[in-house]
């Protein structure tokens, strides 16, 4: 035991099979962290391409070329009652119903399919447009392009397989050579579904739009951001920066943390017994959704505050109290600022969740289907993610892509709050 | 023994002490950290607290601007009054308190804000200054005091962080020295930073002594020796020896006192 230590040999080779196994070790751990970053890649492209391959149609529509004749007696209107007041009443009160299926059921009949299967059920709203766009069109006879059906929309699109079995698939041979007959006619064109941008839900795909969805989530998530952020924010700082630190607050710490791991549903069930059944309020209603994913997420406000500001040093609250500033004084001239990134970064990354959530909004009523675009906080409506679980639901092929299209809407959404949480985020951060 | 001491100290001085602390009794919890100190601050003296780590130094001199009210466990007994007011009375303001007892840290720490509004900071919160002007001129003079003005003056808009460490221990005096306190106390004030800028700091404490009441905790005791005229040696939360810094130094009373400045232990 007491022999003197043997020198070193550095460049020996069990020293050197040493060297290189470790340098075998660091190749094999990058190799696989390397791996798993590419495994999430691929997974994240499929995902993305998957959506946007089945659903960037769903921006897109198949329109008609018909020939209209604005038959003033058929419409129950003249251009004279277009001129002044009344006239949006006098266009509500017109028979542009009348001179669609004119105009469709003599094409129809050329083409040898039933007028229904040519053009959309609500066709009729691009001749309204376009007389409020030109009164002087009344009595006039012009080519308008209008939305085709549905089943004209999917061949239009290519997304029917014209090689199954007449039985299997939603179009007939006639139809089919109806359809062609149209194209090579040129009687035909793909251009931007404007309806699905600025429509809401429809029993037919070609008629529903996502903006009633969008505008729903919209109103929803201002009812919780402007709840939950005040409340939130104070809370944090109470806890943090006033509250006794004994069993009372322990416990409530543990409360909040366990509310935060909560399941969504159970706040719908909440949302459900007291919004809903206790106070009254509007079923299906944005202001209830916005209360109960209020009730969601400002555990996680509360969290995210707290840690943010936890981080601030406690040197600079020394230093404000060392020049005798009093606790409100340090708390929001020097912790909160300082604390402001992390806070916002937490609550927007809250924001984002409720955005997605669709269990305690079907506990509401938010699953209803709503044709309106929602005019206020207590009219009906839906929001994004309720929206793409109703569409996925439907049996109409039409609807697939609509889904996939909603899902891009709501990807484009996240993607702006977060970019939103960055750029505010960058923006207060402040290094020392 | 205590009472002869700090009547041979006061021998010294004709002005009446600024603070007196009379057996203070500090307890963290169960613990105690201070065990009755008693001392007297006056202005024209700098007082340095010296010691071994954990010998109490640091909460005592945070119990004299009641900079220990932000630790729930902590509990203090005793009397400290600063010009006769008892400053853990219920009447007494402690913002106004720590706005006449000034504080610099150990770590230099500015705010993340600009050169000018870390000075202008105090004087802000307090209503010291009715016009910009005011402020403009209380926030020069301070950082003329404070020996920076000259380093700072065409860049106030800079961050207050990114100066140097010396640089920004300086700021931090001129933030202490910008609501015109009556006492500044600094806790280790050169332990974060290099030796030039020690010398300056050391410096500028000298050029403050007569205005303000100066209370200085240090590990150095060569720095003690340098700048002070009284010093107090701290021991496990005892008050050892009190007296002036040249008696302390070259003919302390008390063994501990000398095997401490001798570099026996510590």
């Amino acid at each position: 035991m007491n022999s003197p230590r043997v020198q070193t040999d550095w460049a020996s080779p069990v020293m050197q099979a040493r060297v290189r196994r470790r340098y075998a070790k660091e190749r094999r751990f990058r190799f696989m962290g390397f791996a798993a970053l590419a495994l999430a890649g691929v997974f994240l492209l499929f995902l993305l391409g998957t959506i946007f391959a089945n659903g960037y149609t769903g921006f897109l529509r198949t329109e008609v070329k018909l020939a209209v004749e604005y038959d003033p007696f058929v419409l129950g209107i003249d251009s004279s009652a277009l001129a002044g007041a009344g006239s949006e009443n006098a266009l509500n009160t017109a028979n542009f119903q009348g001179v669609m299926t004119a105009a469709t059921s003599a094409r129809a009949e050329g083409l040898g399919i039933a007028a229904k299967d040519l053009v959309s059920d609500g066709a009729w709203l691009a001749l309204r447009d376009a007389v409020r766009g030109d009164p002087a069109l009344i009595g006039q006879r012009v080519d308008v392009w209008v939305p085709t059906s549905g089943d004209f929309d999917l061949l239009g699109k290519g997304l029917i397989e014209r090689d199954a079995p007449e039985a299997n698939r939603p179009v007939s041979d006639a139809e089919i050579a109806a359809f062609d007959r149209l194209k090579s006619e040129g009687a035909v064109r793909t251009t931007l579904n404007t309806t699905f941008l600025t429509m809401a839900d429809s029993t037919s795909p070609e008629l529903a739009g996502i903006w009633g969805a969008a505008k729903g989530s919209l109103l929803t998530l201002a009812v919780t951001l402007l709840l939950c952020f005040p409340i939130g924010v104070m809370t944090a700082i109470y806890l943090e920066e006033y509250a006794p630190k004994n069993r009372f607050t322990d416990m409530i710490e543990v409360s909040i943390n366990n509310l935060a791991a909560v399941p969504s549903i159970i706040f719908g069930l909440l949302g459900l017994a007291v919004f809903l059944n206790f106070f009254g309020m509007p079923r299906s209603a944005p202001i209830v959704g916005g209360l109960t994913l209020a009730l969601m997420t400002l555990p996680v406000i509360v969290i995210a505050g707290r840690i943010a500001i936890k981080s601030v040093p406690p040197s600079i609250r020394d230093a404000a109290l060392g020049v005798g500033a009093s606790q409100i004084q340090v708390v929001f001239h020097h912790v909160l600022p300082l604390a402001l990134p992390g806070i916002l970064t937490g609550t927007i990354i809250g924001m984002a969740r409720a955005l997605g959530e669709t269990a305690p909004l079907l506990m509401i009523g938010m699953r209803a289907f709503v044709t309106d675009v929602p005019g206020g906080l207590a009219t009906p409506a839906t929001v994004l993610p309720v929206q793409i679980f109703l569409w996925s639901d439907e049996v109409a092929r039409g609807f697939v892509e609509k889904t996939s299209a909603a899902i891009m809407v709501l990807l484009v959404f996240l993607m702006l709050m977060n970019g939103l949480a960055i750029y505010l985020r960058n923006k207060f951060e402040k290094r020392w | 023994m205590m009472a002869t001491m700090t009547a041979n100290a006061e021998a010294a001085v004709t002005s009446p002490p600024k603070m007196t602390a009379r057996d203070v009794k500090v307890f963290y919890g169960d613990k105690q950290a201070l065990n009755g100190v008693s001392i007297d601050v006056h202005t024209d003296l700098v007082t340095a607290f010296i010691g071994p780590s954990g010998c109490g130094k640091s909460t005592f001199l945070r119990c004299l601007n009641r900079m220990n009210d932000t630790i729930d466990a902590a509990r203090i007994e005793g009397r400290i009054e600063l010009e006769g007011h008892d400053i853990y009375a219920p009447d007494m303001d402690v913002v106004q308190l720590r706005a006449r007892v000034g504080m610099v840290f150990q770590k230099p720490n500015p705010f993340p804000k600009s050169i000018y509004e870390n000075v202008a900071y105090g004087p802000r919160i307090h209503g010291l200054a009715s016009t910009k002007a005011e402020l403009d001129t209380i926030v020069e003079q301070s950082l003329v005091r404070a020996s920076l003005w000259s380093e700072v003056k065409d860049r106030l808009q800079d961050s207050g962080t990114a100066l140097s460490g010396g640089q920004q221990q300086r700021l931090c005096i001129a933030r202490a020295i910008a609501v015109d306190p009556e006492v500044i106390l600094m806790d280790e004030p050169c332990s974060a930073l290099d030796p030039i800028a020690t010398a300056k700091i050391e410096e500028l404490i000298d050029d403050l002594r007569g205005r303000y009441a100066i209370v200085i905790v240090t590990h150095n005791m060569q720095q003690a020796a340098r700048v002070s005229q009284r010093t107090a040696f701290f021991h496990l939360g005892t008050l050892v020896e009190y007296g002036d810094t040249a008696e302390i130094f070259t003919n302390p009373r008390e063994q501990r006192t000398k095997d401490y400045i001798t570099g026996r232990f510590g």
